[in-house]
């Protein structure tokens, strides 16, 4: 207990400091965009990696928060503090009715399932002209604005963006150390078991899913007020598939698995960009690597390998 | 405590359980036993909520719980082991056992993930509720053990603890011997006697049978799917219908 707060404090004073000791507008947005991801993979992470439910449409409910937000803020003139809350309940309350017929798929089936979901989600983005602006997008979204302050600058935005995502990661640890947490790993575990122990499981399913999808929610409002503009194209299949990796790559069932596999994944291709048109294949190339070598993840492959390392260390000190 | 009439299942074209009627008296420890194929366990999980019978009632304290879930039947203080023991095996010794706490505590999604006073306390006393029963089952020492990790003997002991952290007033306990050596049977036959004299009712299916002739108050024979006999286990030993059964008749 003591030692998730130490951690949790730590890695809080980093993120608060990080501006300070790194310079350039441009890593300051791509840290940004490293706090949004940070949210969806938690997100999907209390999901695949807690409950045991996969979802490849996760990216529909990002973009629904998105939206939402942004129709609410131009065309209803919504502020958008009230705008982000009203979306995350109308994307939970949409999760959680369908999240009671499609939760009693397992496997295959419910990822079947919660593509489709995703699919249909974008096609109403891109449909829906007259609301969402079609594939050309919506533009104009306002900033957020605090007591005075606008966030429009990279750096205000972090700061934005990072108190979220640090209250998003506060609360799934809190949450993975509770009774509902452990609800959740036992359904994963042995589902006949834990109802034999009078855990619901459906009803926990559903539950988180909701609860995953208020997340994914929230992190796309908060997306649309600090670009101001969105597109379909963000919200794809693609994107779904891509969270899906940052969970798997991060760790499952580790929040700060999450935000090393977000990390990863969002920073690789700026990094690899000097690589011109061998970048996608150093990037898929890196991917299989660590999936073959680190299958726990990289919040478990990075202490192994170090552990590896320092023994090896000490075998030819002896030497 | 526990009425069972008319349970009939059957599988496709095979009937493994034709019209089975008895009942289980409060306190008692009754033991279900039959050859192979007899349909213990199918009775079991019938009881228990995990199959829908074709036909037949359960009564739980005299109130037909017919078709309830079992987590709903876990609510009404009845609770399950399994013979191959299903461990949450990712998950601490006590956790495991925590998790046995579940129906006892209820804080929701948010009152856990916003750590609201009450979930804290109520945190604390599911932890220490659960460290009681990794004593009474004594093996509180590998309480920081992964699940998984443990040699079958303390799985066994752990499905135990976390079935009794349910609170239960009646456990069902499939095959709780099976792959157990001669001592860990032992130490499990004393372990049935203090859970019943907590007050629990307990119905065992069992293969071992020194174990079922020395602890239970009553067996309930089954055989092709049908009630043989029924009685104590002096009547069982010397019940010839039973010595067939088991042993074959050389008419």
């Amino acid at each position: 207990m003591k030692q998730n707060l130490l951690l949790f404090t730590g890695f809080s004073i980093l993120i608060m400091f990080a501006p300070q000791l790194l310079s350039g507008g441009y890593l300051m947005n791509v840290l940004v965009f490293v706090g949004i991801n940070t949210m969806l993979a938690i997100a999907l992470n209390l999901l695949l990696g807690y409950a045991g439910q996969i979802s490849l449409g996760h990216a529909g409910f990002f973009g629904l928060g998105a939206y939402l937000s942004g129709i609410l803020t131009t065309a209803y003139r919504f502020n958008p503090w009230v705008a982000m809350p009203v979306a995350a309940v109308v994307v939970g309350c949409m999760a959680g009715m369908i999240g009671f017929p499609i939760l009693k798929l397992k496997g295959h089936y419910l990822a079947m399932a919660t593509l489709g979901l995703g699919i249909i989600i974008f096609i109403v983005f891109n449909e829906t002209v007259e609301l969402t602006g079609g594939p050309s997008g919506l533009s104009g979204i306002p900033n957020l604005q605090l007591a005075g302050i606008s966030f429009d600058s990279d750096v205000k935005n972090y700061y934005l963006i990072w108190g979220f995502t640090l209250a998003v990661m506060l609360f799934s640890l809190n949450l993975a150390n509770s009774r509902i947490g452990r609800a959740l790993r036992a359904v994963h575990d042995s589902e006949v078991a834990a109802q034999v122990l009078g855990v619901n499981a459906r009803l926990l399913k559903v539950q988180i899913f909701a609860m995953s999808a208020v997340i994914s929610s929230l992190a796309g409002s908060l997306y649309a007020h600090t670009m101001t503009f969105i597109s379909p194209a963000s919200f794809g299949f693609n994107f779904s598939i891509e969270l899906l990796t940052m969970v798997v790559i991060g760790g499952l069932g580790s929040v700060y698995g999450s935000f090393l596999g977000a990390a990863l994944l969002t920073l690789l291709p700026e990094i690899l960009r000097g690589a011109n048109d061998y970048d996608i294949i150093i990037y898929g190339g890196l991917l299989i690597v660590m999936v073959m070598f680190m299958p726990g993840g990289l919040v478990r492959g990075i202490p192994a390998l170090y552990r590896k390392v320092i023994k090896q260390k000490g075998e030819t000190g002896h030497a | 405590m526990l009425e069972i009439s008319g349970i009939t299942q059957i599988f496709g074209g095979v009937t493994a359980l034709d019209t089975v009627s008895f009942s289980i008296a409060k306190g008692d420890i009754t033991g279900v036993i039959g050859p192979n194929g007899a349909g213990k366990t199918t009775l079991f999980n019938i009881i228990t909520g995990i199959y829908r019978q074709t036909a037949g009632t359960v009564q739980l304290e005299g109130k037909d719980v017919t078709g309830f879930p079992p987590e709903r039947l876990a609510r009404l203080a009845m609770v399950r082991t399994f013979q191959n023991i299903e461990l949450f095996g990712t998950m601490t010794v006590l956790e495991n056992v925590m998790v046995g706490m579940h129906t006892k505590s209820s804080s929701g999604l948010l009152a856990c993930a916003l750590k609201m006073p009450w979930s804290i306390s109520e945190e604390r006393r599911i932890r220490e509720g659960a460290m009681k029963w990794l004593e009474f089952t004594g093996i509180c020492d590998l309480a920081d053990h992964t699940a998984g990790s443990l040699p079958f003997g303390k799985g066994r002991l752990l499905e135990i603890a976390r079935a009794l952290a349910v609170g239960p007033r009646i456990i069902l306990m499939d095959e709780p011997a099976a792959g157990l050596n001669s001592q860990e049977t032992l130490a499990l036959s004393l372990l049935i006697k203090r859970i019943r004299d907590l007050g629990i009712t307990i119905v065992l299916v069992e293969h071992d049978m020194e174990l079922v002739m020395d602890i239970c108050d009553r067996i309930v024979v089954l055989n092709l799917g049908r009630k043989l006999k029924e009685g104590t286990p002096r009547e069982i030993q010397e019940s010839p219908e039973v010595i067939a059964a088991y042993l074959g008749d050389d008419d």
